[in-house]
């Protein structure tokens, strides 16, 4: 075969990347167009603030899923952002060179591949178990974070290895401490990097199903208590694709789903965009 | 090579001087001549040269300027194209003193000579010698056999005490000869000026090498 | 007059590898003093370590005193934090933070515990002024450092260690990034704060050491060759080593 002309060549490789761009960007579009237009119109406030009836029967609403769901959410994040970002600053800035950081390094990279249903195993031996939660959003937030700390932690840390050398030794030279440059020097630099990996995280919480069902409990009554029970709307849909006949409302629940998503996306980045803006024009 | 091309260039430069200090004492040997002979049109000629000699010198300090501005020189690259600077002076003011010589040629024009001439030829021929050795030097970079050059200074400037005590005697036993033996005491001076200028050059010589300026032999007038 | 900061006998290794040998140089006061060499001579290692930036660097050794005012400031009982606040650094590419240019200048005073936002608001136009930066931003000092340019970004840098009231300042080829213009302001700007501060720069362009400073050293694979006045090391160097370098001859 002839070698192709460096022209024909570039017109292919252009052509061939705005033809899997274009597939791409319509399966998406697909997905959540076919699960908005079916699902949006079960959704009414009677759906969004009555409970679910329990049973087979797929009647009722999804009240308890909402405020489980973001139950779920506040405690995931209120344990895993402290843990993920102080040790990636631990892994960033202040870990030594030598076996015992490599060590740890490996046992995250190892972490991040496991699959999520071996940690909802696990979550259900200790939290649940062992530890005496119970089925419980807190045994459920608890599983969460051993699966998403190592995503957090390897983003942060990139955001933070990410920032110049420079600035930490403009900041040294002005006679900061260690701990100052890391407070106010990289950690503003880095603030975005870390926010996209909050806002994965955030999505990797709202996604999972499985390791959620065996911690959380399936009980669909409203939650009173980080202890009580609860099922997120991501095991909901499950529910009632597996257990009943409700499609309909399980392509809502989707819905609600997906547009719960994309608020918890604009907020955060709203948030970031207004952090850094002060940041910048004035600590 | 590093600086392959200026090291070419100074050595252009000093050739340059070379050239010059050549001019010069082709222009003493020729106005001695041109005295003792009384060859008027010799004389005229000289005259006529030093416009060259001029225009050398000024050439030579164009080219030292074009060189500080492109090669930024320093340390002993500095030294030398100052040293240049300044020999080029003192080599254009012995070319006027020949002038001068040749002028006093002309002026006594058809006059008897007074007396023979020997000490006067004696101080040109050592005031030549001593500008050739002491260029020389300056492209050896020898600051010993400039400091010796400059020593001999004194043999002109004693010959220079002959002359002019000899010439008193005849100016004072007749008074017809006044004119005349006072012309020629003005060649002895401009000669003996001439050696001394040949001093500053071994004193730049010096500089070139060691950084430093520094007298070399007073003179005594 | 007594030396600011005189350096004995130092020897400074990077593991296994000698950078510096034997280093022996008074730094006077209120002068500008020039490092002058070829790359990896040690030049920079040396200004390192007159605020202890090699501190940082793992499998740093170093042996002999550096001494400021006349106090070894590797003596393990001396704050570290204070010698850099008293010896500050400019570096080769301008880092201001991504913050505010009033942040920038603010940010050291508020590290060593400044809040007060009036004597804050002093302390930045005082080294706004110095830098010979105060007219160019004082409309707007919300603007974001880099949003300046190179060289306005290079004085928003000398504000930041001036803000600290240092006693000595190090520049590390600080206008090896900038264009000639810039490069000639901060000049300048040198030979005014040199009445108040002592500043010792390293540099690779020797024109700039003639110009600007008073004292010159030397260094030459680790070692200070000659150190001298610079009218003396630019028109009389004593050792071959050092003319042949300045003049250019250097293989």
């Amino acid at each position: 075969m002839t070698s192709l002309s460096p022209k024909l060549t570039q017109k292919l490789a252009w052509g061939f990347a705005w033809v899997v761009g274009i597939i791409t960007v319509l399966v998406l579009l697909f997905i959540i167009g076919y699960v908005l237009t079916k699902g949006l119109s079960v959704i009414s406030p009677v759906f969004l603030f009555t409970e679910p009836e329990g049973g087979l029967s797929g009647k009722g609403g999804i009240s308890s899923c909402i405020v489980a769901t973001l139950w779920l959410i506040a405690i995931t994040m209120a344990i895993l952002n402290p843990l993920g970002i102080g040790a990636a600053i631990y892994l960033a800035e202040y870990a030594p060179d030598n076996r015992f950081t490599h060590l740890i390094r490996y046992s995250v990279e190892l972490l991040a591949g496991v699959p999520s249903i071996l940690f909802g195993l696990f979550g259900f031996a200790v939290f649940v178990l062992a530890l005496h939660f119970n089925y419980s959003i807190l045994a459920g937030a608890l599983t969460l974070v051993c699966l998403l700390l190592p995503f957090l932690v390897r983003s942060a840390e990139e955001a933070m290895r990410a920032v110049p050398q420079s600035q930490r030794e403009a900041a040294l030279a002005l006679g900061a401490t260690k701990w100052q440059t890391v407070a106010h020097v990289i950690m503003p630099a880095a603030l975005p990097g870390i926010v996209t990996g909050v806002i994965l995280c955030i999505g990797g919480i709202v996604a999972e199903s499985a390791c959620l069902y065996v911690t959380m409990g399936g009980s669909a009554r409203m939650p009173t208590s980080f202890l009580s029970e609860g099922r997120t709307l991501a095991v909901h849909v499950f529910y009632l694709a597996m257990e009943t006949n409700a499609l309909d409302k399980a392509l809502a629940t989707g819905a609600v789903l997906i547009i719960l998503i994309l608020i918890v996306n604009f907020i955060t980045r709203w948030l970031s965009q207004r952090l850094q803006a002060k940041m910048r024009g004035g600590t | 090579m590093p600086r392959e091309s200026f090291d070419r260039y100074l050595r252009e430069l000093q050739d340059e001087v070379l050239i010059l200090g050549s001019m010069v004492e082709k222009a003493i040997a020729r106005s001695m001549k041109a005295l003792r002979e009384h060859d008027l049109e010799l004389a005229r000629q000289v005259v006529a040269d030093d416009a060259k000699i001029n225009e050398k010198r000024l050439a030579i300090e164009e080219r030292c300027i074009e060189l500080i501005i492109a090669q930024q020189p320093v340390a002993s690259d500095l030294r030398v194209i100052i040293a240049v600077l300044n020999i080029i002076i003192d080599l254009e003011r012995i070319g006027d003193h020949a002038e001068g010589i040749a002028n006093i040629t002309i002026m006594i024009g058809d006059e008897p000579p007074l007396k023979p001439l020997i000490d006067l030829p004696r101080m040109a021929e050592k005031t030549e010698e001593m500008l050739g050795r002491s260029l020389d030097a300056f492209v050896n970079r020898d600051a010993e056999a400039a400091k010796q050059i400059a020593a001999e200074d004194d043999e002109v400037d004693n010959l220079y005490d002959q002359v002019f005590r000899e010439l008193l005697t005849f100016m004072a036993e007749d008074l017809k000869t006044i004119t005349r033996a006072t012309r020629l005491i003005w060649v002895a001076h401009n000669l003996e000026r001439s050696a001394d200028r040949v001093t500053n050059i071994c004193e730049r010589v010096v500089f070139t090498v060691t950084g430093k300026m520094e007298e070399i032999g007073a003179s005594k007038y | 007059m007594d030396p600011k900061i005189q350096t004995k006998e130092l020897n400074f290794y990077y593991g296994k590898l000698q950078a510096l040998k034997g280093v022996t140089l008074d730094i006077k006061e209120h002068q500008i003093t020039a490092l002058i060499g070829p790359s990896g001579c040690g030049k920079t290692t040396f200004l390192r370590l007159l605020n202890r930036m090699n501190d940082i660097i793992p499998k740093a050794r170093l042996e002999g005193e550096v001494l400021l005012d006349g106090q070894n400031i590797y003596d393990p009982q001396v704050d570290v934090v204070e010698v850099r606040r008293r010896v500050g650094m400019v570096f080769q590419q301008p880092n201001p933070f991504p913050k505010s240019i009033y942040d920038n200048v603010a940010f050291g005073p508020r590290m060593l515990g400044l809040n007060c936002r009036v004597r804050l608001d002093e302390v930045v136009e005082k080294s706004l002024r110095a830098a010979a930066l105060w007219d160019e931003v004082k409309d707007d000092l919300r603007k974001s450092g880099l949003t300046l340019s190179g060289g306005q970004q290079q004085r928003l840098c000398i504000a930041r260690v001036l803000a600290v009231e240092p006693e000595v300042i190090l520049m590390d080829e600080p206008c090896s990034a900038l264009d000639p213009l810039s490069t000639l302001k901060i000049e300048e700007l040198m030979q005014e704060l040199k009445k108040n501060y002592t500043i010792v720069i390293v540099t690779h362009n020797m024109q700039q050491a003639a110009r600007t400073s008073d004292w010159t050293g030397f260094f030459l694979v680790g070692e200070l060759v000659e150190y001298n006045k610079t009218s003396e090391i630019f028109s009389r160097p004593k050792d071959k080593r050092t003319e042949d370098y300045i003049t250019g001859r250097f293989g």
